[in-house]
């Protein structure tokens, strides 16, 4: 096993580990940290395949994605955090051993329905793309089964963090402009999430299923 | 099986039958400093492991020869781990039928005798302990399966020898991924299996929060003694392998007296450093509530499935 093989590898893994540790804790504060853990593990992925292909772009787009999934981002979701630093999910839809379980599952399905393209990219990237898909399928479970506003955010997160992934492996480099434009997204979403977040948490709301209503 | 791999057995025997209380004592004293106490010497389980052995033998009224045999098979299968398992060097006795999952289970039976022994003595607090230990084990045990099922694969072999043998060969192998994962999950295992925090707190004296101490409440004298020092050797044997799986350096790869004696100052020294560094953890954490405790044990589930599922995405 060439080291690059193992480095990418390790990096991958700890991008599926970020979204696992996203399910298995409970307060916000460990939540978002997971998230900023996972950009890091992205843009180190972009990182190494970027040396590994000479490929300056790539080099550029890791650099992106670590100032903005790292730091910009989580660092948004943390102010709101910060606001009421004990905050917990603590009563999640699925419980916490039911949903690592689920977690397993998602990520042996992922494995199984990654064949195809596994089969067709090939080589040291292409076979870490069901550790992608496995992050995909995980960020939406959060989306589904977490009552926080901000668990919910941070699932929408960890499902971007698993398309981007899958995008590098498969593709070899994304072109800077494309990564440039969907980072931008994300990070426009993630803003205007915030204020909303801002504004729940302000009206006393944090629990999306409180909200039955809607009001001018 | 020839004469050299049973002395190396027995090499292996001693050490874990000696170190074992003392390890215990390491940690307590560690514990103690960084509480701020003195703390009992490091040599304080042998001590007491003296003391009980030469004091009277009483066994409830209503217990049968379980509540007898129960530290015997706990002594008996700790020391036939200690014999078996790759420790000092990678030719024990026996090697080429080793079975990893065989020697975890031979540990289990330990566990699962005094668990018996804590329900044949018919107390209250017998029966929950064994019940807790029970449940913990029953949570420990598919996510230590499935990380031996991820520590492997690379061999396509569950043999522990040929497994630390290829680890110390090839030390790409230790970094991969996939071992990694799985030896995450094998600290939890760990620190469920030996009844250390924040599973189960093994100083505490109230007996509502005990869970391992519950099950041998009412052993006393020799009994107690042996308790005592099997559950030791389990913890050197349980530190024991999980260094030589993480970095079997110095492993002794041959039965060379020169080699044996090398292997012995490593894995002392490895497992002495683990040890402190487990002591340390506990002081800085706290018990886990018992409702809590299947979310740790489902997090080291999941960390073994996403290794073997890594595994395979490797090959």
């Amino acid at each position: 096993m060439s080291a690059f093989a193992n480095s990418l590898a390790s990096a991958a893994v700890v991008v599926t580990v970020g979204a696992v540790v996203v399910l298995w804790r409970h307060r916000l504060r460990s939540i978002v940290a997971a998230l900023s853990v996972q950009g890091v593990a992205l843009a180190a992925t972009a990182a190494l395949l970027g040396i590994h292909e000479h490929d300056r772009g790539l080099l550029a787009v890791a650099g992106l994605v670590l100032l903005v999934k790292a730091a910009v981002v989580p660092g948004l979701l943390a102010r709101v955090v910060a606001a009421n630093p004990g905050a917990r999910e603590s009563d999640p839809l699925v419980n916490v051993p039911a949903s690592l379980v689920v977690a397993g599952l998602l990520t042996l399905g992922a494995f199984v329905a990654a064949r195809p393209i596994v089969a067709l990219v090939g080589g040291p990237t292409g076979r870490l793309v069901p550790l992608g898909l496995a992050t995909v399928l995980i960020g939406f479970f959060a989306m589904v089964a977490r009552r926080r506003a901000m668990s919910q955010v941070v699932g929408l997160l960890l499902v971007d963090n698993g398309i981007a992934l899958v995008a590098f492996l498969v593709t070899s480099g994304v072109p800077v402009i494309v990564e440039f434009g969907s980072t931008l997204d994300v990070l426009f979403g993630v803003v205007v999430l915030r204020v909303l977040l801002a504004r729940l948490s302000a009206a006393g709301f944090s629990d999306l299923d409180q909200l039955r209503s809607l009001h001018d | 099986m020839n004469l050299a791999s049973l002395l190396v057995g027995a090499v292996q025997l001693a050490l874990v039958v000696l170190g074992g209380p003392l390890l215990l004592g390491l940690m307590r004293v560690v514990r103690s400093r960084l509480e701020g106490r003195v703390g009992p010497p490091v040599s304080q389980p042998w001590r007491d492991i003296a003391k009980l052995a030469r004091k009277q033998r009483t066994r409830p009224s209503e217990s049968s020869w379980i509540f007898a045999v129960a530290p015997l098979v706990l002594v008996a299968t700790a020391a036939t781990v200690a014999v078996l398992a790759p420790l000092v060097t990678l030719a024990p006795p026996l090697a080429s039928s080793t079975d990893f999952i065989a020697v975890i289970f031979v540990l289990l039976v330990g566990s699962v005798a005094l668990a018996l022994a804590a329900l044949d003595t018919a107390t209250a607090f017998g029966g929950m302990g064994a019940s807790r230990a029970l449940t913990i084990g029953a949570l420990v045990e598919p996510a230590l399966l499935v990380a031996v099922l991820a520590l492997s694969m690379p061999l396509h072999s569950t043999n522990l020898i040929a497994i630390v043998a290829n680890g110390s060969r090839h030390a790409s192998t230790l970094l991969g991924p996939s071992h990694l994962l799985a030896l995450c999950s094998f600290i939890v295992v760990i620190l469920a299996e030996s009844g250390r925090l924040p599973v189960d707190n093994p100083s505490t004296h109230l007996e509502l929060t005990m869970i391992y101490e519950a099950l041998i409440l009412e052993y006393s004298g020799p009994d107690l003694a042996a308790v005592t020092l099997g559950e030791s050797m389990r913890l050197a044997i349980w530190l024991g392998l999980f260094v030589n799986l993480v970095a079997p350096v110095g492993i002794a790869a041959t039965a060379h007296p020169l080699a044996l004696v090398v292997g012995l100052v490593a894995l002392t020294l490895k497992v002495v450093v683990v040890g402190i560094v487990v002591a340390i953890f506990e002081v800085t954490t706290a018990k886990l509530r018992l409702f809590r405790l299947p979310e740790l044990l489902a997090g080291g589930f999941i960390l073994a499935v996403l290794g073997v599922v890594t595994g395979a995405v490797m090959r």
